[in-house]
């Protein structure tokens, strides 16, 4: 029953971002400003970016239970109708790619001609992720792991990090290069959370252990901020002052029951990609080998190992080769991986800041620029389903 | 094997288990306090299921039996957790929590405690027993399931 996507059931080269902004970013808590107005700080600075009156925005996307909710954005900014309102099910940051899929079937499907998508976090405001508190009774899936002390992300995904590591012999280097090649990165980006703060592997192996096998730099910081992009009709693109970023590809989902609760999706040791990264390359029409530049969302540095195989840039057996630092960073390295620093280090903006690093990397505008970058990859939150993923590339790739 | 409120894993605090509002997983946390293991089990195809679901997920029979399996399995993952993410574990140090597969009920899995020491080596496919734990709380009593080696008996 499955229909094969034909030509008119893409997005390949049906949309572009032609604006991107972001708010400073904090450690979490740290933010002067509320949630909602990072948020309206973020979509003016991407309208700025490029060069559209807000007021011409026409829908909004978001993910991951998001509060700065459309018709109070739309209100807030005078936008002139609201049209399209799509929110990715599911929390983390599985749907970072997802948002920005939903915004461009929107476009291609012709309820809205200019989409905002965005993500908006002060966890001074409304609580962090990493603590659990003033909970006193719990139900459904948390119940099955809270009482034990399963508590916070790092020890809900610990256990599926190991069951891989265990199948396929990766090492806890190969977990150590990606938040050495993450740390690189944000050494060269003022943007960056840890900026002035490098890592290297000494540093890394003393740091505590978080939950074994992930030491404190295997872990995503927290953190408070926005971020937004702005999402046009690719025959729109060069109306606009930026170098278009064309949307090649997005794909969304899971596999067979990878929602079995708790603990008990079949294919256990996985990201989730399975499916969604043949979906992705099919609609693209592109391979692995046709990627020049990843940005794959660091909740936890394990994450990252399972994610990249499953988009097929190594087999699993081989993790420990590829997973090596002089791989991972720009501008030269085989696979430039997380070049702003991403989750572990620009900023755990729950992986939108990826989204809008795929952007410069295809402007060229990044501060560790990738050497080929026609293609850009982001991946969105593995080991959560659904997940989410998208290619960006130039004009010369559509 | 159970053991009471005196001897708890973890320490008192933690989120208390109690059953969804619409019952869903209620039989499973009352065969607990019973010192008995509820998994689902489909009358009509035979499939196992944890965690309960109101309708089989390979033939569609709407509302699994549930069966009283033994408790033991063995380990699929396991972790040592060092960051306290939670008021009532701070200074308590590492603990180990566990992923138990149990082979005769169609491989499903539940996390658990790894009783004994916490900085113990701990390998997967070691063979496991359940352990009941019940907790005594005045308003919400409720039983856990952990786990150890036979060995530690």
């Amino acid at each position: 029953m499955s229909a094969k996507a034909t030509a008119d059931r893409t997005l390949r080269g049906r949309v572009a971002i032609v604006g991107i902004g972001e708010t400073d970013y904090y450690r979490h808590g740290a933010s002067p400003d509320p949630e909602f107005k990072l948020a309206l700080k973020a979509i003016l600075a991407a309208c700025s970016d490029a060069g559209i009156d807000p007021r011409d925005i026409d829908g909004f996307a978001s993910y991951s239970e998001e509060r700065s909710e459309p018709s109070r954005l739309a209100s807030a900014l005078g936008t002139r109708r609201l049209r399209a309102a799509t929110m990715q099910w599911g929390g983390g940051g599985g749907g970072c790619c997802a948002a920005v899929a939903n915004a461009a079937a929107s476009i291609v499907a012709g309820l809205a001609d200019c989409v905002v998508v965005f993500r908006s976090l002060a966890q001074g405001q409304f609580g962090r992720f990493g603590q659990t508190t003033g909970i006193d009774t719990i139900s459904g899936e948390k119940a099955y792991l809270m009482p034990y002390g399963v508590l916070a992300p790092p020890q809900r995904f610990a256990m599926r990090v190991r069951r891989y590591m265990h199948e396929h012999g990766v090492s806890q280097e190969a977990l150590r290069a990606i938040a050495l090649a993450s740390y690189h990165h944000a050494q060269a980006n003022p943007r960056a959370v840890m900026y002035g703060k490098p890592l290297d592997a000494a540093k890394y192996d003393a740091s505590r252990w978080i939950a074994e096998p992930f030491h404190l730099y295997d872990c995503c910081m927290e953190n408070d901020g926005a971020a937004a992009l702005v999402l046009v009709p690719a025959e729109r693109a060069k109306e606009f002052c930026n170098k278009p970023a064309y949307l090649l590809g997005a794909a969304v989902g899971s596999g067979y029951r990878a929602g079995a609760i708790p603990h008990n999706s079949p294919h256990y040791a996985s990201a989730g990609f399975e499916t969604v990264a043949a979906d992705l390359y099919a609609m693209a029409g592109l391979g692995p080998s046709d990627v020049n530049v990843v940005q794959c969302y660091e909740n936890f540095t394990g994450g990252v190992v399972m994610a990249l195989a499953e988009h097929g840039f190594f087999a699993p057996e081989d993790a420990n080769d590829y997973l090596a630092f002089d791989n991972l960073v720009a501008p030269s390295g085989r696979l430039p991986l997380n070049t702003s620093g991403g989750n572990l280090a620009e900023c755990y903006m729950h992986g939108f800041e990826l989204v809008l690093e795929a952007v410069r990397q295809v402007r060229g505008t990044s501060t560790s620029q990738a050497r080929r970058n026609d293609v850009g990859m982001v991946i969105g939150g593995p080991m959560v389903t659904p997940v989410s993923n998208l290619l960006l590339g130039s004009e010369a790739t559509l | 094997m159970s053991r009471g409120a005196d001897e708890t894993y973890l320490p008192q605090g933690l989120p208390i288990p109690v059953a969804e509002a619409d019952g869903l997983s209620a039989p499973y946390w009352q065969g607990l306090r019973q010192n008995r293991l509820l998994v689902q089990r489909c009358r009509s195809c035979g499939a196992w299921q944890f965690g309960p679901e109101w309708i089989c997920h390979r033939c569609h029979a709407l509302d699994p039996d549930w069966t009283k399996i033994e408790p033991h399995g063995q380990i699929f993952s396991w972790e040592r957790v060092w960051h306290p993410s939670h008021a009532a574990l701070r200074q308590h140090g590492p603990y180990l929590a566990v992923l138990v597969e149990i082979p005769h009920a169609g491989g499903v899995r539940m996390i658990g405690n790894l009783l004994g020491d916490p900085a113990q080596e701990v390998s997967i496919g070691a063979a496991v027993e359940g352990v009941f734990e019940h907790h005594l709380h005045p308003e919400r009593p409720y039983s856990l399931l952990h786990w150890r080696l036979p060995s530690a008996r």
